[in-house]
């Protein structure tokens, strides 16, 4: 696994994310409370951040809340303006360019074309009023393919990959449970074939049992598509599920990675420690 | 098919003039406009705030001609102003310079300039006096007249406002005047986000019952906005405008009845609660209007998940030409989109059939 | 005859040439909505106060003027429309779509193709496409300024879900040189195709929303559909027109009270009458 690491390109390469909430001092970084500077109260949401995600892998990234985890993620998917740092998409523009550099319009087709977003909240990432097939259609028209018998053969195809049956596709997700919910946001976001998907906190909120079946329909997914994941949880048990290598974040800083055995195995970190003996 | 039939139209129009004139003519009594102007004023100062224009005597002959419609009478002082051109802006006026015939707080009882309670329907019972029926009203008139000549003039008072004490306390937040050119809704479309000054030209020429219900609504709890009338002041103000080619004297055109009113609340500051104000104000003596729109400046400014905190949802559905007349153009035909629209229906049944 | 206590044309010289302005602008750019200035009419906000301002700020004294809705030149509100401008400025009226220079419409494109020398101004109620899938005009800019699309054919493609077809009847949005989608006015899907490669120029104001937009002549506008689904038209197949016999014609229905029975006839009533007209009945 190392070696191939070692050797390929990667699918996404974070350098230096940052993002802070208030005015920063020439104390800060020295002067942190958590995330939090003593002297003038800024809060270091993300604090030079760098990670790789490679093709085929999924990458896990664990911690509690206020760990940086959901501002990592939302400065990927441009739902926040990162500070500082840059981040590449090896299938825009062959990785060179920084896709936080980049207009609005370019973002969008970021999002929709090659890069995949699944929310804790189903509500964020669905149109719950609209049919399960046009949830998937969206991605498709945002793309630019105007074939409605494209868009439907797509749906079908979508909708039986995460065990939904067909018949169901005109209706709408609200009549959905929440684990049908979930499979038809992956099904939405794997519309475009993405180079990346992101998973922010699936299972969270989900039954157990159903929790189970999500985690087992990810893993699928990712065996048939060869998909590259990164995938955000709180909960190790999950990120020991799926995970390849892990990343531990903790008050905006990643404080340990490698891979997810070693890391489960013989944890570093006091931090990780605590979480790994939670675990057991 | 007396309606809009393939003909026809012009003469059902003109019988339906001929109508309304009838229904205008019901009594021999006349309603004579300076009667209107007089014992009617609190529509017509309606009237004259909803549509924008301080003219009593034209509000008080819209009103007569249309059968003392408030919206007909906004609509036909609107239509009349399209066909002025404008040739002066008003100087800037200051309601400290406000000759008031009421004043209260309900934030102090004592104010510095006083409180003065004037005119107000507030503490009257609502009983209907049947010997109104049978008055004299020249009698009455003169009797009132008779009072008034016997006063002595006294010399105006201004009075400052209740809101520079709290200012002075540092409670409330200072501003810098603020003396860029504003926006002119009758000129420009709003623009959201919109500008202060557009928001406050909106609200001031809103419908009456349109912005009291969104305050209410407020008030209930859609909205985080717990006022208090911290000063309510209705008198005249001086309208001048700059003399041509000499800056600094002004023309002297005359004085308009308005209501205004600061309301205050509660808002969290950096590190402590202070207080913020709202601020309304109107032409006449509309005083309810005035502090709902108090309440609607301070709640769109606050933002928030409720209707009254979105601009857009406040600003774009009040206005009472726009309200009614998008409303009373449903009455007309629609017989071209409603084809259509069946047409659509059917094509859909056709094809459940054929399933 | 003029009312010589109005400004020609009602509103004074200013507001005209604004609304003039803006006109140009619209012109400039097919299919962009442009804010303009509203000004209040004697008549009321939602009854074609757009393309009045439109028409006023456009006509001359040599102008012939013809106004219609529902394609009727007789219908109650064109009738009144006609009266005020003509109290206003005094110009020449007729039914006649040849005869006229400029034509103020509601839901109808004339059936006669109309002429590089004339404009046919339409009534807009809600000028903004995007307003079904967005309330908020902040947003509606937005989408507009970045082509952000998608949602209007999601609700396109929605309706094909549920109905195998789209269900929009009029007011059928188009895509104007690729670029902007645009409303059409409540027109039926029938006149749509009238739009594109025209020879005329359309106009389109909203009185109440305070928009101004255009198809200048020989623009190219489509109508929305997916490359397998097909624009379709309202159809009138084995009907005609009950007074003039037209088969290729958009049909009202009426119902004859004594009968019960379902009849159909022109929509555009100048041209039902020269087709009459001209087979001598």
């Amino acid at each position: 696994m190392e070696n191939k690491v070692l050797n390929e390109k990667p699918v996404l390469q974070i350098k230096h994310l940052t993002v802070k909430y208030g005015t920063g001092c020439p104390e800060c970084q020295n002067s942190l409370e958590k995330n939090r500077c003593r002297k003038c109260g800024t809060v270091w949401a993300a604090n030079d951040i760098s990670l790789e995600v490679y093709p085929g892998e999924v990458l896990g990234i664990v911690g509690e809340s206020g760990s940086g985890k959901s501002t990592l993620m939302q400065s990927l998917y441009f739902d926040i303006e990162p500070d500082s740092g840059e981040a590449f998409l090896s299938e825009y523009k062959d990785g060179k360019e920084n896709i936080w550099n980049t207009s609005l319009a370019v973002k969008r087709d970021i999002k929709n074309n090659l890069m995949g977003m699944v929310y804790q909240n189903p509500i964020r990432g669905l149109r719950m009023n609209y049919s399960s097939a046009s949830n998937i259609a969206e991605k498709i028209i945002a793309a630019g393919n105007r074939n409605a018998g494209f868009m439907t053969h797509r749906a079908e195809e979508l909708l039986t990959a995460v065990e939904i049956l067909t018949s169901r596709m005109s209706e709408a997700p609200k009549n959905f449970s929440g684990g049908m919910q979930q499979r038809v946001q992956i099904s939405k976001a794997l519309a475009n074939n993405p180079s990346i998907l992101l998973l922010d906190e699936v299972t969270t909120g989900l039954d157990l049992s159903v929790q189970a079946k999500v985690l087992e329909l990810i893993r699928n997914i990712k065996n048939t598509y060869g998909i590259s994941i990164l995938l955000v949880s709180h909960d190790l048990a999950v990120i020991r599920m799926l995970a390849d290598r892990t990343v531990v974040m903790l008050d905006g800083k990643i404080i340990e990675s490698g891979l997810t055995d070693q890391i489960l195995e013989d944890p570093q970190h006091e931090y990780t420690q605590q979480l790994v003996h939670s675990l057991l | 098919m007396g309606y809009v039939a393939v003909s026809g139209g012009s003469e059902a129009i003109e019988q339906s003039i001929q109508l309304l004139e009838l229904y205008r003519s019901g009594t021999e009594k006349d309603l004579e406009i300076e009667a209107i102007k007089e014992k009617m004023s609190l529509l017509v100062d309606r009237v004259m705030s909803e549509a924008g224009l301080y003219a009593p005597d034209l509000a008080a002959l819209a009103i007569k001609q249309c059968e003392g419609s408030c919206e007909e009478s906004v609509f036909l002082l609107r239509a009349y102003r399209s066909t002025l051109k404008r040739d002066y802006y008003s100087n800037v006026i200051t309601t400290d310079k406000m000759r008031f015939s009421r004043r209260i707080s309900a934030a102090f009882k004592d104010i510095i300039g006083g409180q003065m309670l004037g005119a107000t329907y507030d503490y009257t019972h609502r009983l209907i006096h049947p010997e109104i029926e049978k008055e004299d009203p020249v009698k009455l008139h003169q009797r009132f007249k008779e009072i008034l000549d016997k006063q002595e003039p006294v010399k105006t008072e201004y009075a400052p406002r209740v809101s520079d004490e709290l200012k002075k306390e540092g409670l409330m937040d200072t501003y810098e005047e603020n003396n860029e050119t504003p926006f002119d809704v009758t000129e420009a479309i709003l623009e959201f986000p919109a500008p202060r000054s557009a928001v406050l030209q909106t609200l001031t020429r809103a419908d009456t019952g349109y912005i009291s219900g969104l305050c209410y609504s407020v008030l209930r709890s859609f909205g985080q906005v717990h006022p208090t009338v911290g000063e309510l002041r209705s008198g005249y103000v001086e309208i001048t405008v700059e003399y041509p080619q000499k800056e600094d004297e002004s023309l002297y055109l005359g004085e308009v009845l308005m209501s205004e009113v600061e309301c205050f609340c509660q808002s969290e500051g950096e590190d402590s609660l202070k207080l913020a104000s709202g601020y309304g104000v109107v032409f006449g003596r509309n005083e309810n209007k005035a502090i709902a729109m108090a309440v609607l400046d301070r709640e769109l400014d606050m933002g928030g998940e409720y209707p009254p905190n979105d601009q857009e949802f406040v600003l774009m559905h009040g206005d009472c030409i726009e309200m009614n007349g998008f409303i009373s153009h449903l009455k007309l035909p629609h017989y071209v989109t409603f084809q259509s629209k069946l047409d659509a229906v059917r094509k859909t049944r056709e094809n459940e059939d054929e399933k | 005859m003029r009312n010589e206590a109005y400004n020609f044309a009602f509103l004074d010289e200013g507001s005209k040439r604004e609304i003039r302005r803006c006109t140009l602008k619209a012109v400039a750019i097919p299919g962009y909505q442009v804010p303009f200035g509203s000004r209040e009419l004697p008549i009321g906000r939602g009854w074609g106060t757009g393309g009045i301002q439109l028409t006023l700020s456009l006509i001359g004294l040599d102008e012939v003027l013809k106004v219609i809705d529902q394609g009727s030149d007789e219908s109650v509100n064109a009738v009144n429309i006609k009266k005020f401008v003509g109290m206003c400025t005094g110009v020449k009226t007729t039914t006649s779509t040849r005869e006229a220079t400029l034509i103020q419409s509601r839901h109808r494109i004339p059936e006669i193709p109309l002429r590089n020398d004339q404009i046919l101004v339409l009534q807009v109620p809600i000028p903004e496409p995007l307003r079904i899938v967005e309330p908020k005009e902040e947003v509606t800019k937005k989408m507009h300024a970045e082509k952000d699309y998608a949602p209007i054919w999601l609700q396109l493609y929605e309706s094909i879900v549920k109905y195998d077809k789209v269900t929009i009847g009029a007011d059928y949005p188009v895509i104007v040189e690729n670029r902007y989608i645009m409303k059409p006015s409540p027109i039926p899907k029938f006149d749509n195709p009238k739009l594109n490669d025209s020879e005329c120029l359309y106009l389109f104001g909203a009185g109440r929303e305070k928009k101004i937009y255009a198809v200048p002549p020989h623009t190219k506008v489509e109508s929305l559909a997916f490359e397998d689904v097909p624009f379709e038209v309202e159809h009138f197949e084995g009907r005609c027109c009950r007074l003039c016999g037209s088969t290729n014609t958009y049909l009202d229905e009426i119902f004859d009270a004594q009968t019960g029975e379902r009849l159909y006839q022109c929509s555009d009533t100048s041209y039902c009458r020269e087709v009459r007209q001209s087979h001598g009945k």
